[in-house]
């Protein structure tokens, strides 16, 4: 697994690059080829109607072409979804997304390492055990409990109640992928660095830390997307309005303005801005980010 | 956190790091490193998981007390129809969703792991739909399905402005392609890695035995795929468990109860008719479903290989 997902992230690049013609050139894939053009239109169209639809006035919505350009573009319906207090959400989305992932990352990085480092003993391994049964698992099958222990703990409607189930959903798949990662580091460098005086927390941020920086950054990716676009835990989670995020308030709005379709698709673009904004930026990482542990 | 490194003996721990050939006591200095991850998981992961086993045998309304009355959800949800209706429709979307999946990611991956020169401007677009949540997914076609304001009407073409999401088959067969359109991509992107696995000296030899394309497709690339296959069949199936939130903004389980998959009634007996004993029972039933199906994927694959795909997935 460590070795396939290396290949992911550090080779795509550099075989896209090599001059030897791949396997497939000598004769043109018409049947694949189909495939991509009809799949191009099938992702494009919806996207295109999204996107201009969103800066047509509802009042000329009905009369146009629902394909053509908007005769008389407006950001009327982008300032109707920020005035709904998109602001409040994008924050609370960025909140339980960073405070989600940062520890579920380090903490995943520490367990991994020490199962690597020291995985023979009973107490590691069991501890293993537990996170690989957390893969076969479907996670969504424990809100009601879930449920239950946030409003034990006085945490319903807070951020707080979406970020703690979000680290744990995220640490199986996490430390299954860096303990994959750690284990590719050469053994010799740990002894080394023991023999330096280094202790075990020393080695860990400083050797193995930026040995697997790849898996770390996919990891990061991978668990980023799925508690920014995650649904499910502040529906049940939260009531009150100000502490919806992004999910759950685009839900909102459209049940709101479900006739008003130019705001409700502005909406949709709002949210998914920042992720498309990344994907312009490092479209390869995320790429890989999105598959992490999955490429073979 | 001590505690927690207490319950092994020290004895047996050495033991088993003699074998290893690691020096004693290490586990000791590493194990508090496993804690905080250990802790979270297990409060919000492990716990849970065991809790609603045990809620199943209790009644809950939400707001007043928890009190025990033994199989009295499990009676009550094992005899109501809703249940066979779930699972059933649960079946229909898992089985149907890998059909229209998993071809047209095959030819995708394969096409992507080729060379034509447009491919790469393609791919830019191809995996956009990865990106968008299941939310905004779902309440953007359900904006381009309305019959009255979505894109049919407004090109004023009848077969298009259908009730997409009012007639029960066409609405799961609405879910379905809106399955399909959000993971396609993420399938797609597994095939292309396991094509580009495949040693090209096969397909040189395949071309000097004069095979065509076609040919070369099904006695190559196809059987060289095989774990791939497994893979991304594993993922879609046990995936196809937690469509809650595309189905639940999409159609709510409507309509009537045509879509209701086992998650949907889940949600709809737990938290909108405030039978959480009732949820619970559907919950264990929804896990029984995931490990079954795990355990008879793995059969299916067979080899070591593909055993150990599955640990990884």
């Amino acid at each position: 697994m460590g070795t396939t997902l290396t290949e992911t992230i550090e080779q795509t690049p550099a075989r896209r690059t090599t001059p030897t013609p791949g396997a497939m050139t000598r004769r043109p894939n018409w049947l694949g080829g189909l495939a991509g053009w009809l799949w191009l239109g099938i992702v494009v169209v919806p996207i295109y109607w999204i996107v201009i639809t969103s800066f047509k006035a509802q009042a000329t919505y009905y009369a146009d072409n629902p394909f053509a350009l908007p005769s008389d573009p407006t950001l009327d319906n982008y300032v109707l979804v920020i005035q709904s207090d998109f602001v409040q959400y994008f924050v609370n989305s960025v909140i339980v997304t960073v405070g989600a992932v940062a520890p579920a990352v380090v903490f995943s990085f520490m367990a991994a390492f020490a199962i690597v480092r020291g995985g023979s003993g009973r107490f590691l391994r069991l501890t293993n055990s537990l996170f690989l049964m957390g893969l076969a698992i479907p996670l969504q099958a424990t809100i009601i409990p879930i449920y239950l222990i946030i409003i034990r703990l006085h945490l319903y409607d807070t951020l707080l109640a979406m970020i703690l189930p979000s680290i744990a959903f995220a640490i199986p798949l996490s430390v299954l992928v860096l303990a994959n990662f750690i284990r590719d580091v050469p053994k010799e460098l740990f002894e080394s660095m023991r023999i330096d005086g280094a202790g075990t927390w020393v080695q860990l941020w400083r050797l193995a830390f930026p040995l697997t920086r790849p898996a770390v950054v996919t990891v990061t990716i991978y668990n980023a997307l799925h508690v920014w676009n995650n649904f499910l835990l502040p529906l049940i989670l939260t009531q009150d309005p100000s502490k919806r995020t992004l999910p759950l308030a685009l839900w909102n709005f459209q049940g709101e303005y479900s006739v008003n379709v130019p705001a409700v698709l502005a909406s949709v673009v709002l949210t998914t801005l920042p992720i498309l904004t990344l994907y312009v930026l490092g479209r390869r990482q995320l790429l890989s980010g999105l598959t992490a542990g999955f490429g073979k | 956190m001590s505690t927690l490194v207490t319950p092994v003996p020290p004895a047996e721990r050495q033991g088993a790091e003699r074998g290893a050939g690691a020096g004693p006591g290490r586990e000791r200095g590493l194990a508090w490193l496993a804690a905080p991850a250990l802790v979270v998981f297990v409060a919000f992961g492990a716990i849970p998981l065991v809790g609603v086993l045990l809620l199943s045998f209790t009644t809950w309304d939400t707001l007043g007390t928890i009190s025990v009355t033994g199989l009295e959800s499990w009676r009550a949800v094992l005899s109501d129809p809703g249940l066979p209706h779930a699972l059933w429709v649960t079946f229909l979307v898992m089985a149907l969703s890998w059909l229209v999946q998993t071809p047209m990611s095959v030819l995708l991956g394969v096409f992507l792991a080729g060379h034509q020169r447009y491919r790469a401007v393609l791919a830019v677009f191809y995996f956009v739909p990865l990106l968008l949540s299941s939310a905004a997914i779902a309440v953007t076609y359900k904006a381009l399905l309305d019959p009255n304001f979505g894109l049919g009407a407004g090109l004023g073409i009848e077969l298009l402005a259908q009730d997409w999401l009012g007639e029960p088959h066409l609405a799961l067969g609405v879910v379905i392609f809106v399955v399909s359109w959000q993971f396609i991509p993420f399938h797609t992107l597994i095939y292309q890695g396991g094509v580009r696995q495949i040693p090209r000296s096969m397909y040189e030899a395949a071309e000097l035995d004069g095979a065509g394309r076609i040919r070369t497709f099904f006695s190559i690339t196809l059987p060289q795929l095989k774990y791939t296959i497994i893979t991304s069949s594993t993922l879609m199936v046990a995936g196809s468990l937690t469509f809650f939130d595309l189905i639940f903004v999409l159609t709510a389980g409507g309509p009537g109860d045509a879509t209701r998959v086992l998650a949907l009634d889940m949600y709809k007996r737990g938290f909108q008719a405030n039978l959480m004993g009732h949820a619970s029972a559907i919950a264990v039933i929804l896990v029984l479903v995931g490990l079954a199906l795990a355990l008879l994927l793995r059969r299916i694959g067979g080899g070591s290989s593909s055993a150990s795909q599955l640990d990884g997935a």
